[in-house]
This record gives C-alpha cells, sequence and structure tokens, in this order.
C-alpha cells in the first residue's frame, strides 16, 4: 500500500456516521422540528397575507432557502465536530499515525459530514410536503447543487474543526456568520423586495447566490443567474480544498 | 553466495532533530539505529524528549530535521507503506470511550489498511484477557483494561514494530508486572519493541539496549548487561569483630576505606565482572591474616545509580 488507503478511508467514514445513529434522534429531530417551525410562523402565518413572490406561493417560495439553512447548518456542525472530537479527547494520534493522507481523511470525515447533510435534506424536504405542495423543475441539477453545497460546507466545517481549540469556537463561525448571512440572503424574501440600496449590498452576501441557485432549481425563476450560484459554490469548493491542503501541508493544529 | 550480506536495522533513525516554533528544542540531533526483535528501552525523565522522539517516527510531530528509516522505507515518501508496519500505544488513555472494545479494535485494523480479521482480533483480544469485554463501552473499564484496549489496537494490524510510551505509567505494581509479561510475549512473537520509562526497574527488567535521554539528548545508547558492567558498582560491608586504626598493608590491593571508626571495612568495586570475585578474595584473605567480623553485606549498583552518575539526579525528578 503505497497509493491509496481505500479501506482506511472507508471505516472512518462508516465509523463517523456510526456515530450518527448512536445519537439519531437528535440528529433528525431538531433539524425537522426547526424546519416545521419556520413553516408554521413564515408559511402559514405570515405566508397567508404576502401570497405569491415572482408566481411563486410564499410556502412554497422559503422551501429551498429553509433546505440551504439546514444543509449550511449541519454540514459546519457535523464536520466540525467530526475532527474537533478527536483533537479534543486525544484519539486523533490514531488517524495521524495511520497510513491515512488528506484524500483519506477527507473522504472519511467529510464524507460522512456530507452524507449525513444529505439525508438530512431528504426528511426536510419531506416535512416540507406536510405543510405546502411544491414541485421541482430540474431535480438533477437541485440534487448536484445540494450535493455540492454540502460537501463544501462540510469542509468548511473540517476547517473550522481544525481551527477550533475549545467548544466555543465551533459554534462561534456558525452563530455569527453564518446564521446572521442566511437570514439576509433571501430566504424569506425576494431581493427586489428591498429598498435600494440594500438591494446591491445583499449581493456582496455569498448565501443570496446559494438560496437563489438552489431556487431557480427549484421554480425556473431566481434573483441571480444559477451560473453565477454554481461557479461561486465551486469557487469556495476550491478555496476549502486549498486551505485543508495547507493544513496537511504544515500540520497546522493537527502535527505539533 | 551472500556471505557479506548484513541485515538492515529496523528502524534507522540519522540527524532527527525537532525545534519547537518558540524555540524550545525538543530534541537535539539525534542518530539511533533499532535491531529486529530487541526491546529497545528510552530512558529519561519527564520533558526528556522520549515522547518527542516516538511522535517524530511515528508521525505525530513534524520534523525540524533529519531523516528516518523504516524497514528500509524512507518515512518522508514512503510513509504509506511504513506506517502500515508500525504500532502505537501512546501514553495518555486516549480512546473514543463510547465505543465498544470488540469494534475499537477491529476499527484499528481496518484503519491501517488490512481486511477484517475476526479470528485474529478474538487472538488477540483472548491474549489481552479482553474477550469477555468485547462487548462493552470502553468508559466502563478500568484504567489497566483501558491501557489494554489501546495496545490491542496498536496490535490490532500486526505491526512488526511497536511503540509503548509510558506502558506502565500511572498503573499498580500487580498490573506492571502483568504488562512486562505481555512485551515480553510480544518479543517471543517476533515484534520488534521501542518503550519508553522513567522507571529505572523497567529498563532493567525488560530491555535488551538502553537508550539514557535528558533534555533532548540521547546521551548513551548501550547494550543492558554491557552498561551494568561498565557503570555498575560492586560494593561490600564487613563489620568487623574488633576496629581496626587502618587499612592493613596486607590489604592494600584492594578497594577499601574504614568507616565508623575503624569497625567497619568498605569495599567499592568496578561492576566489569571483577567486583565479586574480588569480595570472594578479600574474605580469603582476611580470614588468612585472622581479622575477624561479624557480618557482610553486599550490594550491586542498579540502573538507578548509573542513571544518577550520568545525568546527575533520578529519572523520577523534574529538571532543573
Amino acid at each position: 500500500m503505497t497509493r491509496f488507503n481505500a479501506r482506511g478511508a472507508m471505516v472512518i467514514y462508516r465509523f463517523e456516521l456510526a456515530r450518527t445513529w448512536r445519537t439519531l434522534f437528535e440528529s433528525i429531530a431538531s433539524p425537522v422540528l426547526t424546519t416545521s417551525l419556520y413553516f408554521l410562523v413564515f408559511g402559514s402565518a405570515i405566508g397567508g397575507s404576502i401570497q405569491t413572490i415572482g408566481g411563486v406561493p410564499y410556502a412554497a417560495f422559503i422551501v429551498p432557502g429553509l433546505l440551504m439553512l439546514t444543509i449550511l447548518a449541519e454540514s459546519v456542525a457535523n464536520a466540525s465536530i467530526g475532527i474537533y472530537l478527536p483533537r479534543f479527547t486525544g484519539t486523533v494520534y490514531e488517524v495521524l499515525s495511520a497510513p491515512v493522507g488528506v484524500p483519506e481523511m477527507l473522504l472519511g470525515y467529510v464524507g460522512a459530514a456530507a452524507t449525513k447533510s444529505l439525508i438530512l435534506a431528504a426528511i426536510i424536504l419531506a416535512t416540507a410536503r406536510l405543510f405546502v405542495d411544491y414541485s421541482i423543475l430540474h431535480p438533477l441539477l437541485a440534487a448536484g447543487f445540494i450535493v455540492m453545497i454540502a460537501v463544501t460546507f462540510s469542509l468548511l466545517g473540517f476547517i473550522i474543526g481544525c481551527w477550533a481549540n475549545g467548544f466555543e469556537k465551533l459554534t462561534v463561525v456558525p452563530m455569527l456568520v453564518i446564521t446572521p448571512l442566511s437570514f439576509l440572503g433571501g430566504t424569506f424574501y425576494s431581493i427586489a423586495m428591498l429598498p435600494k440600496p440594500w438591494r446591491s449590498v445583499t449581493l456582496a452576501n455569498p448565501i443570496v447566490y446559494l438560496v437563489n441557485g438552489l431556487r431557480w432549481t427549484f421554480y425556473g425563476k431566481a434573483d441571480v443567474p444559477f451560473a453565477a450560484s454554481a461557479a461561486l459554490t465551486f469557487g469556495f469548493l476550491v478555496i476549502c480544498v486549498t486551505v485543508i491542503a495547507w493544513i496537511f501541508k504544515t500540520g497546522w493544529r493537527l502535527r505539533s | 553466495m551472500h556471505s557479506a550480506r548484513v541485515a538492515k536495522p529496523i528502524l534507522d533513525i540519522q540527524g532527527l532533530t525537532k525545534t519547537y516554533p518558540g524555540g524550545l528544542v525538543a530534541l537535539q540531533p539525534t542518530d539511533l539505529v533499532i535491531r529486529k526483535g530487541e526491546i529497545f528501552a528510552l530512558l529519561g525523565p519527564n520533558g526528556a524528549g522520549k515522547t518527542t522522539l516516538i511522535g517524530l517516527v511515528c508521525g505525530l510531530v513534524r520534523p525540524s530535521g533529519g531523516a528516518v528509516h523504516a524497514f528500509g522505507l524512507d518515512m518522508a515518501t514512503d510513509w504509506r507503506a511504513a506506517r502500515a508496519r508500525i504500532g502505537l500505544v501512546p501514553q495518555e488513555l486516549s480512546v473514543d470511550m463510547f465505543e465498544q472494545v470488540g469494534r475499537a479494535v477491529a476499527y484499528s485494523r481496518e484503519l491501517f489498511g488490512l481486511a477484517p480479521d475476526p479470528a485474529h482480533i478474538e487472538r488477540l483480544l483472548r491474549s489481552l484477557a479482553l474477550w469477555d469485554k468485547r462487548g462493552e463501552r470502553i468508559q466502563a473499564l478500568s484504567g489497566g483494561m483501558k491501557r489494554r484496549v489501546l495496545i490491542a489496537k496498536a496490535l490490532a494490524h500486526e505491526p512488526e514494530l511497536l511503540f509503548l510510551d509510558e506502558p506502565t505509567a500511572g498503573v499498580d505494581v500487580e498490573l506492571r508486572r502483568d504488562m512486562w509479561q505481555l512485551i515480553s510475549g510480544l518479543r517471543g512473537q517476533g515484534v520488534t519493541i521501542i518503550l519508553t520509562t522513567h522507571y529505572i526497574e523497567e529498563a532493567e527488567e525488560m530491555a535488551d539496549r538502553i537508550g539514557v535521554i535528558d533534555q533532548g539528548e540521547l546521551k548513551l545508547v548501550e547494550d543492558k548487561r554491557a552498561l551494568m558492567d561498565r557503570l555498575g558498582r560492586t560494593e561490600a560491608r564487613i563489620a568487623l569483630t574488633a576496629p581496626l586504626a587502618a587499612v592493613p598493608a596486607s590489604l592494600s590491593a584492594f578497594p577499601l576505606t574504614l568507616a565508623e571508626e575503624g569497625r567497619v571495612l568498605c569495599f567499592r568495586g568496578a561492576g566489569d565482572g571483577g567486583g565479586e570475585e574480588g569480595i570472594a578474595a578479600l574474605v580469603k584473605r582476611l580470614v588468612g591474616a585472622g581479622i575477624d567480623f561479624t557480618g557482610l553485606e553486599v550490594r550491586q549498583s542498579s540502573l538507578e545509580d548509573i542513571f544518577v552518575d550520568l545525568i546527575g539526579r533520578r529519572p523520577a525528578e523534574e529538571p532543573a
């Protein structure tokens, strides 16, 4: 074995997913409950007075955005805890001393986090069905885009899990960056509804492109072109991979 | 035909050094060759650089310089192939507390790239008295059992070279004996073992060769027997019936001094095999000269005394 330790990658992947099964109820119940609350408050209560945005019923309009919120939050949370926990408990020694390199670790840790996000995405979509009748115009593009987002933000989570040197830091980036930007990212409204200066300011928020990209795959219309969404996401994915390659090259936070 | 062929060392460390970004030199440039099948004990006080040296070889610490070859493979380039044949038991009880014993050990085997082998895992768990605990969560085990789980994990991929970092730190005396038996058993199976310890007794009991490390410097590497012969001493205290004013001229060939106002004759001989013979010769001479004595106490100096001579303090003490 001198090139790629496929068995090692697979066993990390299986072990990380098994960790999810151990906490299956919490893993699924919390995102499903949160999403249901959003549907109740925004879809049913407020949505009654908004009717449609760009021809899409309001309750259906918020589905891609809510799905995006869950995928972003879960991907970052799962991937960051996945690598932070072994660092914290010291069990990371075993992976570091094993014939396991960057590709194996990414496939194992990031792959498992992304997989969990995708499972949750499917559950959220099914839950949404209970509240609203929606359809997906480009199902293949939607699936591909969701996978790319899940992988990209799991990579980001991996970086956060390497960077964090305390449990508080694990939640800093999600709480201070991802959640605010998600709420301002056009999940609950169209950019066209904003007053003039804020319309341009909002375009600097990367999450606008993610939410609108997914919304386009659902309904064929969005505030920004799908190509821009896809390109931006891919660019961020490349940045994350580059940072992780640097982490392994320098041993930053993993090897002393 | 290949009469001149010399066996390659299992581990060859050349000029290996580690300086941390803050400027702390954890390991000065170090050369060390480990022979196949031996037990090598790295002996030194806390903070001497033992764990750093192990971490450098196993991939936990990034070297500042030097080269490591294991099984003839360069660890800088062929690290996957080399690491697949190396096992590491860390000093800390770092193990996933919520995992079951059997699953944790099976995980390690696959992590190192080997196909699952339930028969091997069973043999391993039985040999470590863990078979009955295979379904239990690791958090439910005692400290000694947890350490056995770590050993089982390190042996799951059948390594040829095993690092044990302070295998008996914090383990009570009885378990320490068990651990020693276990380690000799591994050597019997052909595993080459490098262990670190700050217990002299452990190095003395287990090792074929000993390296003494202090403040990041490998002070010496020597065969345990040779080390004890070269640096060890034999001492005897002979309680005399009647006090002497001076060492008699007839005994001037012996390394003798008088103590306790001439009532005790002290013999202090080199440890290179001549010590005990010297005492035997002295006793015959005393009898021949009519010098009567009431007691004889002989003591071999231990590795501990040797250690104190070498680094100026006992190994369990913190560096000044």
